[in-house]
């Protein structure tokens, strides 16, 4: 049984606690949950933010590279001072200043097949802020064997694309994208650029969703659609995304190994 | 018939940089060859060459995704939005 909110947490919390969707309850459920993010980088910075400033129980973060001077245009978990520093580690003492609350579980290694289901497998929510294919791809796959739900989410220059899986219940990232492009044709970041802003969009509407699914909104997940951001005209689209019954992740053939 | 089709950051280098043209066809096939002429080099990054979408890229008519309609054969009208939507993955 989980003690009640401290008299500074109902202060610190108030302006969500007052939200009515939200409440007391929603509190605890956050305080109980572990969400995992994968990239303390444009995505996860933003959402690593807000999911602590939220009061999640437990915050995993994992991240292999060190902090970069070209990072920190988008990368607001990071300062100046911090080049050089593990991302993980700068993440976590900041995130914890912010909210001490916060149990901050640091990963400075890369999510790979060799570790993805042992670490996610602690985790009832994840946010993909992976910058390749692989990673998302990987991230899929293990959520949909596992069943966690994931928020995926992509950027490039002005333009941003996000979507939220429930294994078992809407589609995954496979039903909607195959399979990866072959790398001569991937855009990345370095080689095309990134508006940090556009990365602060998409992170803060993963963070979104994942509150949503812990405190049990779970009705107005961004599910079966992808949402695709413009920055550049502002313009927010969704495109369906149907459930591939042949789906080699999520499919019955896939269901039954 | 003559649609207006979004393109996509990826694409925008064979549309000198603009994120919605003009085209003209009665299906998605069509579409596509007329694209191909006005923006040369723009079909492979769609089809793949037995002809068909690739695996990473999705195409919609007005929202709905062509894979639940009739792919490539999914018929046009006067108007109509068309999306072509790659995956993207950012990245360093």
């Amino acid at each position: 049984m989980t003690a009640r909110l401290t008299p500074e947490q109902i202060e610190r919390y108030s302006r969500q606690i007052l939200v009515p969707d939200l409440g007391g309850t929603a509190q605890m459920h956050l305080r109980e949950a572990r969400v995992l993010v994968i990239g303390a980088g444009g995505l996860g910075s933003p959402a690593a933010f807000y999911l602590a400033a939220a009061g999640i129980g437990t915050l995993g973060i994992i991240d292999p590279d060190h902090i970069e001077l070209s990072n920190l245009q988008r990368q607001i978990l990071h300062a100046t001072k911090n080049i050089g520093q593990r991302k993980v580690e700068s993440a976590k003492a900041i995130l914890t200043d912010l909210n001490p609350d916060v149990e901050i579980k640091t990963y400075p290694f890369r999510f790979d097949a060799s570790n993805a289901a042992e670490i996610a497998a602690d985790y009832h929510f994840v946010v993909d802020g992976s910058d390749n294919f692989d990673t998302k791809f990987l991230v899929n796959d293990i959520a949909v064997r596992l069943g966690i739900p994931f928020s995926h989410a992509g950027i490039v220059r002005l333009q941003g694309q996000t979507m939220t899986v429930v294994p078992g219940k809407s589609a995954c990232y496979r039903c909607l994208f195959q399979a990866p492009p072959p790398p001569e044709e991937i855009l990345n970041c370095q080689a095309s650029g990134i508006l940090g802003a556009v990365a602060g969009t998409l992170g803060t509407i993963q963070a979104t969703e994942a509150i949503k699914y812990i405190v049990r909104l779970e009705d107005g997940l961004l599910t079966d659609r992808l949402l695709v951001y413009d920055a550049k005209t502002l313009k927010f689209r969704e495109m369906e995304v149907g459930r591939n019954p042949h789906c080699v992740s999520c499919g019955a053939a896939a269901e039954s190994k | 018939m003559s649609v207006r089709v979004r393109v996509p950051t990826p694409l925008r280098k064979y549309t000198q940089g603009a994120d919605e043209v003009n085209a003209r066809g009665s299906n998605i096939r069509a579409l596509v060859d007329d694209l191909e002429k006005q923006y040369p080099g723009i079909k492979e990054r769609i089809c793949d060459d037995t002809g068909k979408v690739r695996r990473f890229v999705n195409v919609y008519v007005n929202g709905d995704d062509i894979r639940f309609l009739q792919n490539l054969e999914t018929s046009l009208k006067e108007g109509d939005s068309i999306s072509i939507v790659p995956a993207i993955a950012g990245g360093r």
